[in-house]
């Protein structure tokens, strides 16, 4: 017998006493908290990602862009990578910042090798969602967002979040994202507690988090 | 593997093991009571998460399945194994043909269980560990102690004389001028590590959660060498364990809420990566997932014992129990240490080692380890049913099973109770102040535990006493009758 079918038939004889049929338990139970409005739930947000020690800046729209430079600035990066479908205002005013801009694009004219990426101080990039009662946010690495290593390699990441994607509880993100896409919650900057449990910041991952939050 | 009462024995006796340990799970106890605090509904959760484990376990083979063809058409390879041997060379065979040297890999309780770093390095395959913790138990040749935190037991003085001593021999050596500041141990790490993120073609993982209607595996980190190793490698390989599926991608919504608060104290972890089979030009473009039995089937045969399989490996039980607390997790011998450990194990392995006789007694039954368990395994009543299996098995003959048997003869009847106590006192006012080493015909009871020294007068014979003085004001005086002497077994720690 092949070990799939093995394993499986084990698993019939150790579950025989079971006589329900599978999905009985019926609908899976929602359990949420509700932000009592949009403000509550951006101020929660905005709190919980700055208590995970990551940097959280509010603008308008028009405002974007210099507020990711001034974010930029602040780490002292001279280098910056931009996903291809990044909002082209954003990257122009990154330009005029006089930072070097850079695309995911190596020598070779295909994607940047792990170590070329390793070069690169900075990552700007959109979310997909963000939850307020964690603090997180959420990539499903379409074009605005890269694929997953862009934001992962380089030591600093500027994270873009539009108000309306600012969801309360984890359920509702949960809800609203495609399984098929590969997703990164992220929470705050790569940390450890391995050492007696004092919390370090910055391990593998970017030792620096700036979400921007748009507001319009 | 000695019993558990005798490496516990030993462990008590390191007193910066003892420290470490009470420092850390207290620290973690207290975070994670304010997290789970903000949380309104935490109960209706716990029920949402058990409900959701035991949905997919009652019907494992067609979550099983299910997760197969989700997987498959996705672009993943499944594996199945029976056992250890055959997990390792299904992992063996696919890092041969890669014709890799070494592999990267994401902390992972189901490859520390079928000891796959130590096959691999016999065939010749350097395997890192990535996770700081583990990466400073690798280097100080040393085990896991905890489920979170598995370098508990080493303080910072000590880590940084496994990274200046041991680095260097494989790979980036550790800066010149290390302090044990924790910022700057952890800088050594990225940076010893890095190197190894950047060159390596094969990564294997674990799981936290593998959901069968999506196809789609689920990591749980901080540090982000989980996503260092889940993305930069061409080939991936997952070895799961059959019990982590979930039947649908909703029940992220509970199962997220509940882990991260339970296990770090933390709202939410740092880094949470999900991936579902290949994605097309981004990470690993061959994907293995390998199912893992080794004992899991067993496990789910004993109607009782499966709720042991909803265990998500959060540790909030290891963090509340009195008994982990003191012993530390080596002496569970396993690499599941604590209140779970204690069930899983002997459910595992079956109960033919001296270590897994032992483990269901290597607890008080105070029942914190339930509270504090985000799926609601019971594990005291667990510990209970093995303690009979292990009785039952030992025909009644072993130490446990004896004193097991005097302690239920002596409950069972007041008067020997008294009469017990009586004795114990009056060894005490022999014995003065001093600690009770052992206890005559408890021998293998107290070995591993320091009765305290009786008090003078027992409850029962101030109660008496009392009542003679002031004949209006308690019950009447208690009998006396004489009976066989020994001391009261309740006061274990
Ligand atoms: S038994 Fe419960 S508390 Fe203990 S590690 Fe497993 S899930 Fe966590």
């Amino acid at each position: 017998m092949s070990a799939r079918e093995e394993i499986l038939s084990r698993l019939r004889t150790a579950t025989r006493d079971v006589t329900t049929p599978a999905g009985s338990r019926g609908e899976i139970p929602r359990i949420a908290t509700v932000g009592d409005s949009p403000g509550a739930t951006l101020e929660l947000f905005a709190e919980n990602v700055a208590d995970y020690r990551a940097t959280v800046q509010r603008c308008s729209p028009a405002d974007v862009g210099g507020v990711v430079a001034a974010a930029l600035a602040r780490a002292a990066a001279h280098t910056v990578l931009v996903p291809t479908g990044l909002d082209p205002a954003w990257v122009s005013s990154l330009r005029d910042s006089g930072i070097r801009v850079l695309a995911d694009e190596g020598e070779d004219g295909g994607p940047l090798r792990a170590d070329e990426l390793d070069g690169i101080d900075a990552v700007v990039t959109a979310a997909r969602v963000g939850i307020a009662t964690t603090g997180t946010i959420v990539l499903d690495h379409e074009p605005d967002q890269g694929r997953r290593a862009l934001t992962l390699v380089p030591d600093q990441h500027v994270c873009v979040v539009r108000a309306d994607q600012v969801v309360h509880d984890v359920p509702d993100a949960v809800a609203l994202l495609d399984p098929s896409r590969p997703l990164t919650w992220i929470s705050g900057p790569s940390a450890t507690s391995d050492i007696e449990l004092d919390r370090v910041e910055g391990v593998h991952g970017p030792r620096t988090l700036d979400v921007v939050l748009v507001e319009p | 593997m000695p019993s558990f009462q005798r490496a516990a024995k030993e462990a008590l006796a390191n007193t910066q093991q003892r420290r470490n340990l009470a420092h850390a799970t207290a620290t973690i106890r207290a975070k994670r009571a304010a997290v789970v605090g903000e949380v309104d509904r935490w109960e209706e959760l716990r029920v949402a998460g058990a409900d959701a484990k035991d949905e997919a376990l009652h019907h494992l083979p067609h979550y099983l399945e299910q997760l197969e063809t989700n997987l498959t058409a996705r672009g993943a390879t499944v594996h199945w194994a029976r056992d250890a041997d055959e997990a390792n060379r299904i992992v063996l065979d696919i890092v041969r043909a890669k014709e890799a040297q070494e592999v990267v890999k994401v902390k992972s309780m189901a490859t520390q269980e079928i000891e796959l770093n130590e096959r691999l390095e016999e065939a010749g395959i350097h395997a890192w560990e990535t996770d700081l913790a583990e990466l400073i138990v690798q280097l100080g040749h040393d085990r896991p102690s905890h489920i979170l935190v598995p370098a508990i037991h080493r303080n910072r003085a000590e880590i940084r004389e496994i990274f200046r001593r041991e680095m260097g021999s494989v790979g980036r050596p550790a800066p010149e001028d290390l302090t044990d500041e924790p910022a700057r141990l952890a800088e050594a790490a990225r940076l010893h590590l890095r190197e190894k993120f950047l060159r390596a073609r094969v990564a294997v993982s674990g799981a936290n959660f593998a959901i069968a209607d999506t196809g789609t595996l689920v990591v749980v980190e901080s540090e982000g060498n989980g996503r260092m190793c889940l993305t930069l490698p061409e080939t991936l390989i997952s070895v799961v364990g059959i019990e982590k599926v979930l039947p649908s991608f909703e029940d992220l919504g509970t199962m997220l809420q509940l882990l991260p608060r339970s296990s770090t104290g933390e709202r939410m972890n740092p880094y949470t990566s999900m991936w579902t089979g290949v994605h097309d030009g981004d990470g690993p473009q061959e994907v293995h997932v390998v199912l893992l039995d080794n004992g899991r089937s067993h496990v789910l045969a004993d109607e009782l014992g499966r709720q042991a399989l909803r265990c998500i490996r959060c540790s909030a039980c290891l963090n509340v129990c009195p008994v982990y607390e003191r012993a530390g997790g080596h002496a569970y011998g396993s690499v599941y240490p604590g209140p779970i450990g204690a069930i899983l194990n002997p459910q595992l392995r079956g109960t033919g080692s001296e270590v897994d006789k032992s483990l269901p007694y290597a607890s008080s039954l105070c029942g914190a380890c339930f509270e504090a368990c985000p799926v609601r395994i019971d594990i005291p009543t667990l510990l209970v049913h093995l303690r009979t299996q292990v009785v039952d098995e030992a025909s009644g003959r072993s130490p446990e099973a004896t004193s097991m048997r005097a302690a239920a003869w002596m409950f069972g009847d007041h008067r020997r109770l008294e009469a017990a106590q009586r004795a114990a006192t009056l060894g005490g006012r022999l014995l003065g102040g001093r600690t009770l080493r052992s206890v005559p015909g408890l021998g293998a009871w107290t070995q591993a535990r320091d009765v305290p020294t009786p008090p003078r007068e027992t409850f029962r014979q101030w109660w008496a006493r009392r009542r003679q003085d002031d004949p209006g004001g308690a019950p009447g005086p208690v009998r006396q009758q004489d009976g066989t002497s020994t001391t009261t077994p309740e006061e274990e720690t």
